[in-house]
């Protein structure tokens, strides 16, 4: 068949199965203005910025607009730049513009598109400022209705592709706005604190909860031990909003930066993300053996060991009883502490559901307190480094502290969708050449699709793999395990679209951002001399020093759900 | 409908029925109808500014052409074509402060006439809001900032001294 064209702005775009004009014109390096379009969610049509015109001069929303072929349309002509000023300026008339007090700030479509179309005068009356419009009662997120556009990307992503449902539009007309059931506060609700809707959020109605304060606190309390520890996918993500390119692995710097920001030492989650390898995979070849439930899911993710909690409680028994790599490492790091001063542990990650992590009541020592005080996202570390003022670009590399720096190239690629399980394989392969750890990337266990499988031979076993992220993809999984039509020995489960690279507590970026930054993680694996965990003498060392009843007690966990 | 129909108020009798029929979907319908029945409504108290013809026929416009469903294209239609067709009225609200059909509750200015008051003081005790004052056979006087145009003294006056001016 001939090739199909649409007539854009004068450009012959070919037609290759794209979903809208959109999109078509976006390949065509053409960007058309939108706030509720995403090329992951449903398309919504509503904020009607990405109009476009056609040859009769009449107005169509490009996002709902399929490509034919010989269709001649415009981006930007006289009629459309002053409707889409006149939207800007209604949006602006009904959004609390205290901008330079907004932590959105510098990142907010809103203001850019302010910016971009030279609104300069809003003629409309604006009080929607108001006390009272902010919901702080979630420790990953806070709401800020004064800010939403209700451009409904949030409510999308957390039904469409989290299969979540916390929140929806609630009432009509002007006094529409996106709520909770019964319009209550977040916390409240089924959400499991993913961030995903913070990430969407092209304003400021939904930002990750900033605990950077607090953090800054314990620094500078010269009686106070801090120490941090930082997830194998903050590295990758970092390098864009300080100077360099997205997806390159920065630990080096970032353990710099960090000292200059005054951290008394600084360790990588990689090593707690080897002792989940090896406990992992020794329960995991224990239940294959018949003791305990198989499948089996990974536990790293506490978002989804939430919305296990509350759609899947059935489930709860299958779910590793390991440790995330994060509160594993904590219990360790507090004991290994032998100075007089109060000791604050604070773990750096991609994630805001980890904060609600670190306050279950699960992580907390005998005396009540929990084993990582605080926890920061990657934004609000950035924030941090930013604030002392660092420049970035320019520091040296540094290793991470005493007696934890070793790491293994299998704990760093936990940062992306696939890689526990990768990491587990290649322990539990007896087969450790070059060639056997390169055949375990072309299982399938590598990618951004959904739904991942593998069969791997484990022994003279076959085992049944499953990889996924995006909650969605898990609840279609756990449905199809639940009724029979599919059987798996291993699950891993990772909330967020392509695992933590993509956390919600990550930098705001475009859907790209996700490939550079697994790369960047593969690249990090790849110059590590040790790529499985069990070559890890520190960990071994380690787990060989606790008795069973010392693994359980700072190893392991028990989710009791909810009821 | 006839002379006594103020077409400024029958446009912004549509458009509060069309901006709470608005499902609140898309910008220019959820925001746009509710700023023009802002710019309506102020035009109707009397609070018309200059310039607000010309901004509810640029918002008319980008709604009817931006809207998502025919009630948003449709919604600013009443406004259009009564701003068209009557822009004098909507010229006498905003810079005489009057309406020309005399239907425009806080636009009516009430006045005693000096001649007819024969001082009898029912229109000051039949006042809802104490805006009637004067000493009993001599003319009384309405305090205009006081006045909320309710028409009670009009209605309870023996005389017809009172007068819509």
């Amino acid at each position: 068949m001939d090739k199909q064209y649409m007539i854009i702005d004068g450009i012959e775009v070919t037609i290759e199965g794209e979903r809208n004009v959109l999109e078509l014109a976006r390949k065509a390096g053409i960007d058309i203005p939108a706030f509720c379009y995403d090329p992951e969610l449903s398309i919504y049509g509503a904020c009607r910025m990405c109009m476009v015109e056609n040859e009769r001069g009449s107005l169509e929303a490009s996002c709902s607009m399929l490509p034919k072929a010989g269709a001649v349309i415009k981006t930007n002509t006289a009629k459309l730049r002053k409707y889409r000023k006149m939207i800007l300026e209604l949006l602006l008339a009904n959004h609390c513009r205290d901008c330079t007090i907004c932590p959105k700030s510098g990142n907010c479509k809103l203001q850019e598109f302010a910016y971009k179309f030279n609104i300069t005068d809003v003629r409309f009356p604006n009080n929607s400022c108001q006390l009272g419009s902010q919901d702080k009662s979630s420790v990953s997120i806070v709401r800020d209705s004064s800010k939403c556009i209700l451009c409904g990307k949030c409510v999308r992503m957390c039904a469409e592709v989290q299969n979540v449902g916390a929140i929806d539009y609630a009432y009509r007309g002007s006094k529409k706005k996106i709520a909770t059931a019964f319009d209550g506060p977040i916390a409240n609700s089924p959400c499991v604190g993913c961030g995903q809707c913070a990430a969407v959020c092209p304003v400021g109605a939904i930002v990750v909860k900033d605990d950077a304060d607090k953090v800054w606190d314990a620094i500078g309390d010269k009686n106070t031990y801090v120490d941090v520890q930082v997830a194998p996918a903050v590295r990758v993500a970092l390098g864009k909003e300080l100077g360099l390119e997205e997806g390159t692995p920065l630990m080096g710097k970032l353990v710099t930066a960090l000292k200059e920001v005054g951290f008394d030492a600084v360790y990588d989650t990689s090593f707690g993300a080897d002792m989940t390898v090896l406990e992992e995979a020794n329960e995991f070849v224990g239940r294959l053996s018949g003791n305990g439930k198989l499948p089996m899911f990974t536990s790293c993710c506490p978002a989804w060991i939430r919305f296990a909690e509350n759609k899947y409680p059935e489930f709860l028994s299958n779910i590793s009883t390991c440790r995330s790599p994060m509160q594993m490492f904590a219990p360790v790091l507090k004991e290994a502490y032998k100075g007089d001063k109060k000791h604050v542990h604070v773990a750096i990650m991609p994630c805001t559901a980890k904060k609600f992590e670190g306050k279950r009541d699960e992580f907390k020592d005998k005396d009540g307190n929990p084993y990582v005080d605080y926890v920061l996202t990657t934004q609000e570390v950035i924030r941090m480094i930013k604030e002392a003022g660092i420049d970035f670009k320019a520091l040296e590399d540094s290793a991470c502290d005493n007696p934890f720096e070793e790491i293994t190239g299998a704990g760093v690629i936990f940062g992306v969708t696939g890689g526990v399980t990768e990491a587990v394989l290649r322990y539990a392969s007896s087969d450790k050449s070059e060639k056997a750890l390169e055949e375990i990337t072309y299982t399938g266990v590598r990618g951004f699709e959904g739904v991942k499988e593998a069969t791997v031979k484990i022994g003279d076993k076959d085992v049944k793999i499953a990889v996924v992220s995006g909650l969605n993809n898990t609840s279609v999984l756990l449905d199809k395990i639940k009724s029979g039509d599919v059987y798996y020995d291993l699950v891993e489960v990772m909330s967020c679209p392509g695992g933590c690279v993509n956390g919600g507590g990550q930098p705001q970026a475009e859907r790209e951002a996700r490939h550079y930054r697994a790369d960047g993680l593969y690249k990090a694996d790849g110059v590590e001399v040790k790529k499985s965990s069990e070559q890890n003498t520190a960990v071994v060392k380690l787990l060989a020093s606790m008795d069973e009843h010392k693994k359980h007690e700072i190893l392991h966990v028990h989710y009791k759900g909810n009821k | 409908m006839d002379k006594n129909t103020c077409m400024v108020e029958v446009a912004r009798f549509f458009m509060d029925f069309t901006q709470n029929e608005s499902c609140g979907k898309c910008v220019p319908c959820r925001e746009g109808t509710k700023r023009m029945l802002e710019i309506l409504n102020r035009i109707v108290e009397g609070k018309g500014k200059d310039g607000d013809i010309e901004l509810l026929e640029e918002l008319g416009e980008a709604i009817s052409k931006t809207a998502l469903c025919g009630l948003g294209k449709t919604a600013a239609g009443p406004v259009l074509s009564t701003i068209k067709y009557f822009r004098n009225e909507y010229e006498a609200h905003i810079y005489e402060k009057r309406c020309p059909a005399n239907a425009c509750a806080k636009l009516k200015k009430y006045v005693i006439d000096p001649e007819l008051c024969k001082g009898c003081s029912k229109c000051a005790r039949n006042c809802p809001v104490n805006a009637i004052s004067g000493e009993i056979k001599k003319p009384f006087t309405i305090d205009q900032d006081k006045c909320i145009k309710c028409g009670a003294c009009v209605s309870n006056c023996a005389f017809k001294a009172i007068k819509e001016a």
